[in-house]
């Protein structure tokens, strides 16, 4: 399938056989274009960081080795050849990290200066938050935040202006590229074998690192009715293919804490990939997406050529690799309600940042004179599926709002799962440190310090 | 110090352009194959079948070997020809190169080697250090024991006394440029290798043994690398060997990396050890008796596993004066990946041993412990020597230039330490959920090789008629700064600019039998074999020009790219045009050995050590209780380059040696599971800080004094100490810990956010 994307200003065209082809190896392969690294192959470094500008115009990192050609369509990309202006101008992030010795072994920094050059340009002053998607081994990030911060006022140069092209749509029955949910419903009803990419995150690895070549393939990313949130009175619909970025945008109004909980969902270029469809409908039981939508009492709205299924989404995960999905049925949506004011997410992890969660706690309980009247309670981490801890909700409702209470719930927690132990963490501190969530949330609404980021010495 | 001396690092322009390249972005002739290796699932057992029928057949496949394919040496062993490139009959870890894929692509030679057929006669492994005890599975024949005093009658005649035992775990590299090499084949059987390493001269050697070729035959080049960190200093070996193996038989370039899951799962990391320890003191502290053991896991080849458990046997006091020492160091042969040189080399695990037993002699006596280190401290270089009693170290070494106590009195105070511990009690006292923990930490490193006939470089410098200066030394250049720094040398020592000096990629070809840059020994070596080839150079054009103006060559002067005499004033180039139209050779060699230095490792007596650098720092960090998550607030370093050659340069490896030695201590946990497979084998699971993970609050300073020794303009080497200050992290989260409850926490390393958890229900006796 031949298809074209916009490069560093100037429109490229290529041949995909598989559709699995990456980004990173056309830049390397075949544009001759070595700044760009490969770092680790997984989208967990940032060594082979990106600028892709799309359908909005915004320029947003995005991991180049996990990135899919097909998914280029209607974008525009810059890497770090194209930060540097036409004359050889430096960008002020590249006079930055000269002026403050952030580049010590270098490998790293490409992938740091589009990252910085996509804060830059969109004015974005929380560095450990745009940067937290690259890795550095060298120099322990104090340079590199003092780069950033000495570039941040300066003007944006003009030729980082990427308008993505218009034309130039391609597809195949091989390589499907939809436009529309309509054209994806029918084409998956005929190929329910398919596999769906939306930010490719995960099918990435399957690809990198697993040696797969998926087919045939769809690729989402041009569906742009499955990139709606619509806005209703009392709920959000939020469209499958919204990346977590959008979704992050749009409940910043309705959930602080599960908007600071996204702030910790792999990294801004995972996020700006990644789909809160896609996060469902992979299935994973230690994905942050899902244990905080069930702790919201989110529906399910899954799609089979024109038929349509609602459900809760805690109904959908049944087993360890096992959803309430048919064949040919793909997740088109979800609804969020929108008054979330007892939310609060916990996302535990070994780092901080752009880690998996040994334990993700959503906690959402009403109180009212006093008395807890509901309680919806959902865990990641904690047992094959994303899942509601049923009993501690039970232990929790009707009963005085007081640290007490949660106490005495906390031991309901052990007949809620049965964690496992691996290498991110033991059962026995899972088990401990969910039942101890709950005492967290206790405190947390009682305004007591309880999130040691907001210490400061 | 003057302020242009912190220059930026040599390519740091092409290092954000995009355009400094590593081994991958090498631009490769046509027709250069790609290589996999394939490794053994299980981690030990006796190989009875290997069908490779599938991987030959697999598209884009040219060749496939196995051991006994391989026309020379099976080795790649940087010391005891102990490790074969592909296994032969039986396989020592997971992991293990088994057969080598030559292929047309680097996707296809990956695709085929997971095609294999491998029958293996599975033996028991010896994962853990028991299993290995058990079964005296060990390098050497017995423990190395180090002494100094008496220290089993010291220990029955002490007052105070308390033992324990602390985990430390290894770390992988995790260098952000993945192993990689390029091998082009010559038209006489020569090979050129282009490595990512940190020994061009072992590679350069290795490949010699595997094609039965000799040495001037082998050249072997690195423009950079993209970090290093001791990784590669044996590990680019396998590869740089594969590829000429191949290479030699197919005529055709070869080149291969390993994608990131096969680095770790095939490479060497820290060693892990444990460290038992068993001390007497007295009331205010004042250790009279100790005694370590020691047991490092080296894994299944010895690599360069003796003289790094050696180094951590020779930090085990680092600043504390030691009456009656006794070391014993166990090096354990696991079927585990070899553990390797990793900054420090051994050193940070000896270090972090003594600094726990501070640590748990203060809590012990409820006494400040920056105290209890203060009266530990060797005595000051600062007293005259005739008025302070003689030290040394447990390896009777004399300590002349100990700069600690004057440091300590200005860290603590810069950083308000004794204020600051106030507020944090206070904090604890108000806080029941989150508790914050500061804690003070102290370093002296040795610099120098061990291995004493390492201590030497060469170096090779060429004017050209521009007056244009090309500079090449046995150095590697990982991201250090190191060519910088040594083109800052060379402008100096010619008096021209730094514009005129330019350093040309590390070659075997132009500066032979070079020493691994290692031992943060980089500068200190080649630095002054660079200085020494400049002398060469300055005294000829000297000789020369005072022929030519009738002076004395003493009286010129070469100073900001002009050359002056009593009665004559020219340019540098025209200094240099002259003495070249007067056939005066413009290139000259130097070649510098560490003096002073002579040691008996079998003994454990000498002087290891040129000098000692030093440093200090003060962290303070916060807990939650209810999970043990932690994060680092802020830290305060003072550090000793003596006379700092590149400020910046030297505060950046401070910086990011704090970093990496608090990831080391805190989130980076390297799993196995009881098959000896590695499960943290991606940046997926294994985790280095990242940006948001390092202080807030970073303050870092240099110590404004000279090096008393000889060394380059009077600078100290600083490529590993700063690491070691990421041990006042982990004291920092044990007083955390220690705030929740009465008993000693007996924090094990790393303090991931679980250990944390599990140390604060030990301090109040609640652990199960």
């Amino acid at each position: 399938m031949k298809m074209s994307f916009l490069l560093n200003g100037e429109s490229v065209s290529t041949s995909v056989n598989t559709g699995t082809e990456t980004l990173l190896d056309f830049l390397r392969q075949d544009a001759g274009l070595y700044g760009t690294k490969e770092g680790c192959n997984e989208g967990d470094c940032g060594a082979c960081s990106v600028i892709v500008t799309g359908h909005d115009g915004v320029p947003r990192p995005m991991n180049a080795c996990i990135l899919f050609l097909p998914q280029l369509q209607g974008r525009a990309v810059r890497t770090v050849e194209g930060i540097s202006g036409p004359d050889g101008n430096l960008h002020p992030v590249q006079e930055a990290m000269i002026a403050k010795h952030g580049a010590q072994c270098g490998f790293c920094t490409p992938g740091f200066i589009t990252t910085m050059a996509a804060a830059h340009a969109t004015g974005q002053t929380d560095f450990d938050t745009a940067l937290a998607g690259n890795l550095c081994r060298c120099t322990g990030y104090a340079p590199i935040i003092r780069a950033a911060e000495m570039a941040a006022t300066a003007p944006v140069p003009k030729w980082m202006q990427d308008l993505p092209p218009t034309t130039g749509h391609a597809s195949s029955d091989a390589i499907f590229c939809p436009l529309s949910s309509d054209e994806l419903a029918q084409w998956y009803q005929q190929n329910p074998e398919a596999t769906l990419v939306a930010g490719g995150t995960d099918v990435g690895l399957w690809v990198t690192k697993h040696m797969r070549r998926p087919a045939p393939i769809a690729f989402l990313s041009q569906v742009s009715d499955l990139r709606h949130i619509e806005d209703h009175p009392d709920h959000l619909r939020v469209g499958a293919a919204v990346t977590i970025t959008e979704l992050m945008q749009a409940i910043a109004s309705i959930s602080t804490s599960l908007h600071s909980m996204l702030a910790r969902y792999g990294s801004p270029q995972v996020r700006n990939a990644a789909t809160i469809g896609g996060n469902i409908a992979n299935g994973s039981p230690i994905g942050d997406g899902p244990p905080a939508l069930i702790a919201m009492g989110a529906i399910l709205i899954l799609r089979r050529g024109s038929e349509r299924r609602r459900m809760p989404l805690e109904d959908f995960f049944i087993a360890y690799q096992h959803q309430d999905r048919l064949p040919g049925e793909f997740v088109e949506a979800v609804e969020l309600l929108k008054d979330q004011t007892g939310l609060r997410c916990y996302k535990l992890s070994k780092r901080f940042d752009q880690d998996i969660s040994a334990v993700c706690g959503c906690l959402n309980i009403t109180a009212k004179d006093g008395i807890i009247t509901q309680a919806r309670i959902a865990f990641g981490g904690m047992a094959g599926t994303p899942a509601r801890a049923l009993r501690t909700e039970t232990a929790l409702i009707g009963q005085i709002w007081s640290a007490e209470t949660f106490a005495t719930a906390q031991a309901a927690m052990a007949q809620d799962f049965t964690p496992l132990s691996d290498m991110r963490a033991s059962a026995e501190y899972r088990a401990r440190t969910a039942e101890n969530m709950l005492m967290r949330y206790y405190h947390d609404i009682e305004h007591k310090p309880v999130d040691i980021r907001e210490v400061r010495a | 110090m003057n302020s242009t001396a912190s220059m930026p690092h040599d390519t740091a322009r092409q290092h954000v352009s995009g355009a400094a390249r590593y081994v991958d972005d090498i631009p490769i002739p046509r027709g250069t194959l790609h290589l996999a290796f394939g490794l053994s699932p299980v981690a030990a057992g006796a190989l009875t079948s290997v069908d490779l029928s599938a991987v030959s057949a697999a598209e884009g496949v040219r060749l496939v070997l196995l051991a006994k394919d391989l026309p020379f040496a099976n080795d790649v062993s940087p010391s005891a020809h102990d490790e074969p490139l592909l296994a032969d009959t039986t396989v020592h870890y997971a992991g293990q190169p088994i057969f080598l894929v030559v292929a047309e692509s680097h996707h296809a030679a990956r695709q085929a080697a997971r095609l294999a057929e491998i029958e293996i006669d599975q033996t028991p492994a010896i994962l853990t250090i028991e299993q290995a005890l058990a079964a005296d599975s060990r390098f050497e024949d017995g423990p190395r024991i180090y002494s100094k005093g008496d220290s089993a009658r010291a220990l029955l005649e002490s007052s105070n006394h308390l033992s324990g035992s602390l985990n430390v775990g290894g770390q992988e590299h995790f260098y952000l440029e993945g192993q990689a090499a390029l091998a082009l084949p010559g038209d006489q059987g020569d090979m050129v290798v282009h490595s990512s390493t940190q020994h061009p001269t072992e590679i350069q050697h290795k490949v010699s043994e595997a094609l039965n070729i000799p040495q001037h035959a082998v050249r072997v080049e690195v423009r950079r690398m993209g970090g290093g960190f001791g990784g590669k200093e044996s590990q680019g070996n396998a590869l740089a060997v594969a590829c000429a193996v191949a290479a030699s038989l197919t005529g055709r370039p070869c080149k291969m990396r390993y994608d990131r899951d096969d680095d770790f799962i095939i490479t060497g990391k820290r060693h892990d050890c444990r460290v038992d320890y068993e001390v007497g003191f007295d009331a205010l502290g004042q250790v009279e008796a100790l005694d370590f053991k020691h047991y490092f896991r080296c894994g299944w080849a010895q690599d360069l596993s003796l003289p790094v458990a050696d180094r951590a046997m020779l930090h085990s006091d680092n600043a504390y004066d030691l009456p009656n020492v006794k070391i014993t160091s166990h090096r354990l042969k696991t079927n585990t990946q070899s553990a390797t040189a990793f900054r420090g080399f051994g050193g940070p695990q000896g270090m972090i041993g003594i600094e726990r037993v501070m640590d748990h002699i203060a809590h012990e006596l409820d006494l400040d412990p920056a105290q209890v280190r203060r009266v530990n401290y060797y005595p000051e270089m600062s007293v005259p020597p005739n008025a302070r009693p003689p030290a040394t170290t447990p390896y009777r070494m004399a300590v002349t230039d100990f700069i600690l106590g004057d440091m300590t009195a200005a860290l603590l105070e810069s950083s308000q330490y004794q204020t600051r511990k106030s507020e944090v009690a206070r904090w604890n006292a108000n806080n029941m959920l989150l508790k914050r923990g500061i804690a003070f930490s102290p370093l002296k490193f040795g610099i120098s090789f061990t291995l004493t006939h390492l201590n030497q470089a060469g170096a090779l410098v060429q004017i050209y008629t521009d007056g244009s200066v090309l500079i090449n030394h046995g150095g590697t250049e990982m991201g250090q700064g190191l060519f910088q720094k040594v083109a800052q040398v060379a402008a100096r020592s010619l008096g021209v600019m730094q514009s005129y000096i330019r350093a040309s990629a590390t070659d075997t070809s132009k500066v032979p039998n070079t020493s691994a840059t290692a031992a943060s020994s980089g500068t200190d070596l080649n630095g002054m074999a660079v200085q020494a080839a400049c002398q060469t150079l300055r005294d000829r054009l000297q000789s020369h020009l005072a022929d030519v103006y009738h002076c004395q060559s003493d009286a010129i002067l070469f100073e900001a790219g002009m050359v002056t005499g009593p009665n004559f004033k020219i340019s540098w180039a025209e200094a240099v045009t002259s003495a070249y139209e007067a056939r005066i050779s413009l290139s000259a060699t130097g070649f510098y050995k560490t003096p002073d230095i002579a040691w008996d490792r079998i003994k454990g007596e000498g002087r290891p050590f040129l000098y000692f650098a030093y440093g200090a720092a003060v962290t303070e960090v916060v807990i939650d209780t209810l999970t043990g998550e932690n994060r680092i607030l802020r830290c305060d370093i003072l550090h000793d380059c003596g006379t700092s050659l590149n400020p910046a340069l030297d505060i950046g490896q401070i910086e990011g040696g704090f970093v990496q030695g608090a990831g080391w201590l805190t989130t980076e946990e390297l799993v196995w599971d009881t098959q000896g497979r590695l499960k943290t084998h991606a940046p997926s699971t294994y985790k280095i800080p990242a940006c948001s993970d390092r202080p807030e609050v970073f303050n870092v300073s240099l110590w404004q004094g000279a090096n008393p020794k000889k060394t380059i303009y009077r600078s100290k080497a600083v490529g590993e100490p700063p690491f070691m200050h990421g041990i006042s992290a982990y004291l920092a989260l044990s007083n955390a810990v220690s705030a929740c409850g009465l008993n000693y926490p007996d924090l094990q390393a790393p303090a991931t956010s679980e250990e944390v958890f599990c140390a604060i229900k030990r301090a109040q006796g609640r652990a199960t």
